[in-house]
């Protein structure tokens, strides 16, 4: 132990201090960091979808096809469905909550930066432990898991779908804690409600989704994995279980959930669109209450997944008429969307397009999840290639196209630098082509009748339907290669992109008054808002005849001159790898919980308890505790303000020899800084 | 992590604010386990139903149970008078109140399985184990963390002044027992009667 000798007094529950290297990021507290590392280990498991995606489009690419066999394609689309759902587009989400909503209320972390790391870390090594299931038997009962079909699979296939969207429903709800309590509590000072960017109000709406909706998933899912792993009989109709309960549960979780991968986007859409615009959001009360408005609803529309269920013709009704009401406060984004644009002074680059082609995309989708709010049409439509269209149109041409427009939108605050906007029109007008051409089609073998998740393409249903397959299995073939070009624009630009300067867009909230790439401490000075849209009104102001007129350096008051000058001491978090070490004892949970073995599960109580205490006396890297005035000052920090030094110095103005004394002052002018 | 509370944008502290967010996701995990709980509540494919349980028993687990929410107020109420010994008094006395139901709890399974009620018997079995194990779950997680209290405050890890903490842990002591009331009315008592 020669190294703790060396460093007297610190023990294994002392601070890691390095925010350089590997052990820097594994360590890290910072929410950029966090939100960088969500998004690129988001990109990995986008790519493992696309390649389950690919296994299936290949199979289906002409009738009667066995390229793969049937257990092999249940497999793949359950995979595809649940990688993309929780380990694409919810993570892509939340990486820019992560990311953005400290710097859009002008704060300088979230509220538990700790907590927000291992909620990172669960997502991980939930995604590992899912991916794992493909040496013993991949879920394959797809991404809903129908109770009692899924709990008479034999083997695990089942224990490892319920377990690892266990784990991975505990990251969102740690994270939605979190996020609500950042948002709620941490706003720059004159930042109200209706002051707050768009984007946040949407963060805001689908974090109280996660954190009402994932309970509800987490109850369906322990009754699932105690049927399959430990005999319990909730869903086991020879004993009188119910087999439609779980179709409740799902749904109860499942619809909130669509709302929890579309608003992010929305929220981004509705910030991308003013600034490329260069007005502001049109009806920003409508947008904010219809957001709010949709969660609420969203909570009452579950059973139009269930029409053809045993539910009854009452609730029918009932959900089908709710259904149609939950189009109203979409249908007031969408027009507050255009409205935002029409006489606007367009800029149509990459990010702009993505978000035109998100409201174009997502009415489609719209438009045909309107159809199944009427019953008996539904009923012709239920589990055939309809339906897949639609939630594509929603999912993917509407919450990745928001995503995607958003990553163009800040990739210059998170890297100081500009994306390529050649390749990046390349990019959109490629995706657009080869979305469309993948899942256009669909809705044409969907009405004719073409079935999901069939191994096999029927020959009986005619040529027509073996055409549009073979087009929606060319578009998977565009669309890869399109997401090749994003991935080299991606690295081309980090690498050698062009410098963006720090408001590169002209825009128009907080986090564009940081420098770029965003400083670890994001705002020297802890901003004022006096205003939505708080950054453009320090950059214009109205003249008479309502035109924006640029506001001279200088002359506002709130647009200091000096805030990149930093005297002050900013006390930000400190690394721990508390997060991660608490994370390992999820391995041995979820191998425990599936293969039913109480050492492993003993093993991994015993870690996670220990964890947890060495989480909770970890001591701040500074000193002995959170908060001691007399603490002596840091001695590593050069630039610390020297009042430490004399603990004897009187308080400013309680002393009268000390306002005439020239030497004090100027000792504690920076301290008061 | 610590801001000073006159810092935050609502003037309440943010682990506060954060345990009272949990704790509305937390009534929905039992809310839909109640639901579950009282669809099955005939269902109980020939094995025993609700003509099992004890009540006057049950009530005796319940008063203790409800006694601690009692105990963890007045440990509260000594943490914020700055009174420590007190303080330590209370919460060990609140996580043995919690301990004394545990035993109940245990007891009562036992008893329910020896008359012929298990986990695999029925939904209703099922639901009713599942239902109450996960509570008693929360209750063990409860007595972890306030032994955890108990013994930080006596390392000094628990400061005079951080009463927050002991207010934190009791809130969601307060819910595990208010959880518990719903419990005992909804799937106990009603049910009986």
């Amino acid at each position: 132990m020669a190294s703790a000798s060396a460093t007297a007094g610190r023990s294994i529950f002392s601070r890691p201090m390095s925010t350089e290297g590997f052990g820097g990021w594994i360590t890290t507290t910072d929410h950029k960091r966090v939100g960088v590392m969500y998004f690129w280990t988001s990109m990995v498991f986008f790519f493992l979808g696309g390649i389950e995606a690919w296994l299936v489009r290949a199979q289906l690419a002409a009738a009667e096809l066995n390229l793969v066999n049937e257990e092999l394609y249940n497999q793949a689309f359950t995979m595809h469905g649940v990688t993309m759902v929780f380990l694409v587009v919810m993570p892509l989400g939340a990486a820019a909550f992560n990311y953005l909503i400290p710097l859009q209320i002008g704060a300088r972390d979230v509220a538990f930066p700790r907590l927000n790391a291992w909620s990172y870390w669960v997502y991980l090594f939930g995604g590992l432990f899912l991916y794992s299931s493909w040496f013993f038997g991949a879920p394959n009962g797809g991404w809903f898991g129908y109770a009692p079909l899924s709990t008479q699979i034999p083997g695990h296939n089942m224990a490892f779908y319920a377990v690892s969207l266990q784990i991975l429903g505990l990251s969102s709800l740690a994270a939605s804690v979190n996020f609500i309590t950042t948002m709620l509590n941490m706003r720059a000072p004159g930042m109200t409600f209706m002051r707050m960017p768009v984007f946040i109000w949407m963060s805001l709406v689908t974090n109280f989704l996660l954190l009402f909706a994932m309970p509800i998933i987490a109850v369906a899912l322990f009754m699932l994995q105690f049927d399959v792993v430990f005999g319990t009989q909730f869903f086991q109709p020879a004993t009188g279980g119910d087999p439609v309960l779980w179709q409740h549960l799902f749904w109860l979780f499942g619809h909130p959930e669509v709302y929890i991968m579309i608003l992010p986007g929305m929220g981004m859409v509705s910030e991308v669109l003013p600034v490329f615009s260069r007005k502001p959001l049109f009806g920003y009360a409508a947008v904010v209450f219809a957001g709010a408005a949709i969660a609420f609803i969203g909570f009452g529309v579950w059973a139009h997944h269930m029409f053809t269920s045993a539910t009854g013709p009452v609730a029918r009704s009932a959900f089908g008429l709710a259904t149609m009401f939950i189009a109203v406060p979409t249908g007031i984004k969408i027009f507050n969307w255009v409205f935002t644009m029409w006489g606007g002074k367009i800029k149509f680059n990459s990010a702009m397009l993505f978000s035109v082609g998100f409201v174009s995309m997502f009415t489609i989708g719209g438009l045909s999840g309107v159809t199944h709010a009427i019953v008996p049409h539904d009923a012709q439509q239920t589990d055939t290639y309809w339906i897949v269209a639609h939630f594509h149109y929603v999912l993917f041409g509407g919450a990745l196209f928001g995503l995607i427009s958003g990553f163009y939108f800040w990739f210059p605050k998170v890297t100081g630098k500009l994306m390529n906007e050649t390749l990046g029109k390349w990019h959109f007008w490629t995706w657009f082509l080869g979305f469309n051409l993948t899942f256009g089609p669909m809705h044409m073998s969907g009405l004719l009748g073409q079935p999901r998740r069939t191994a096999v393409l029927p020959a009986e249903l005619g040529g027509d339907v073996e055409l549009y397959n073979l087009l929606s299995t060319v578009g998977v073939g565009v669309l890869t290669v399109s997401a090749s070009i994003f991935l080299f624009n991606l690295i081309k630009s980090i690498r050698s992109g062009e410098a963006s300067g720090d408001d590169p867009w002209d825009a128009r909230t907080l986090e564009w008054t940081t420098p770029s790439p965003t400083p670890h401490y994001n705002f020297a000075k802890i901003p004022e808002v006096t205003a939505r849209d708080e950054f453009w009104h320090r950059k214009y102001a109205e003249s008479e005849d309502g035109r924006a007129v640029p506001v001279p350096v200088g002359a506002s008051d709130d647009n200091a001159g000096d805030a990149h000058d930093d005297h002050e001491h900013i006390h930000m978090p400190d690394p721990s790898y508390w997060p991660l070490v608490m994370t390992l004892g999820l391995f041995p949970f979820g191998y425990g919980m599936v293969f039913r073995s109480a050492p492993l599960l003993v093993i991994a109580a015993v870690w996670m308890l220990a964890g947890f205490f060495g989480w909770i006396i970890e001591p701040v890297a500074e000193g002995d505790d959170d908060y001691d005035p007399d603490a002596p000052p840091r001695g590593d920090d050069p630039d610390a303000p020297p009042r430490g030094d004399d603990p004897d110095a009187p308080p400013r103005g309680d002393d009268p020899d000390a306002s005439s004394s020239g030497d004090s002052d100027a000792h504690l002018a920076p301290a008061a800084h | 992590m610590s801001a000073a509370v006159e810092e935050t944008t609502l003037g309440l502290d943010h682990r506060k604010l954060a345990m009272w967010v949990f704790l509305g996701s937390e009534f929905m995990f039992f809310g839909a386990f109640i639901t579950t709980y009282l669809i099955y509540l005939n269902t109980t494919n020939g094995g025993p139903g609700v003509e099992l349980f004890d009540i006057p028993f049950t009530s005796v687990s319940s008063f203790v149970l409800v006694m601690s929410s009692l105990t963890m107020v007045l440990g509260h109420h000594a943490h914020e008078q700055g009174d420590m010994r007190r303080m330590r008094m209370w919460i060990l006395a609140t996580a043995l109140l919690g301990m004394v139901f545990i035993g109940g709890q245990a007891y009562e399974f036992t008893t329910f399985v020896k008359e012929g009620l298990t986990l695999t018997t029925s939904p209703f079995s099922s639901a009713f184990f599942v239902l109450t194990g996960f509570h008693g779950a929360h209750v063990t997680v409860g007595i972890i963390i306030l032994l955890g209290l108990y013994s930080l405050s006596l390392t000094g890890k628990v400061k005079k002044d951080q009463h927050v903490k002991t207010e934190m842990v009791g809130l969601y002591w307060h819910f595990v027992d208010v959880i518990w009331v719903i419990i005992f009315v909804v799937v106990y008592l009603i049910p009986s009667g």
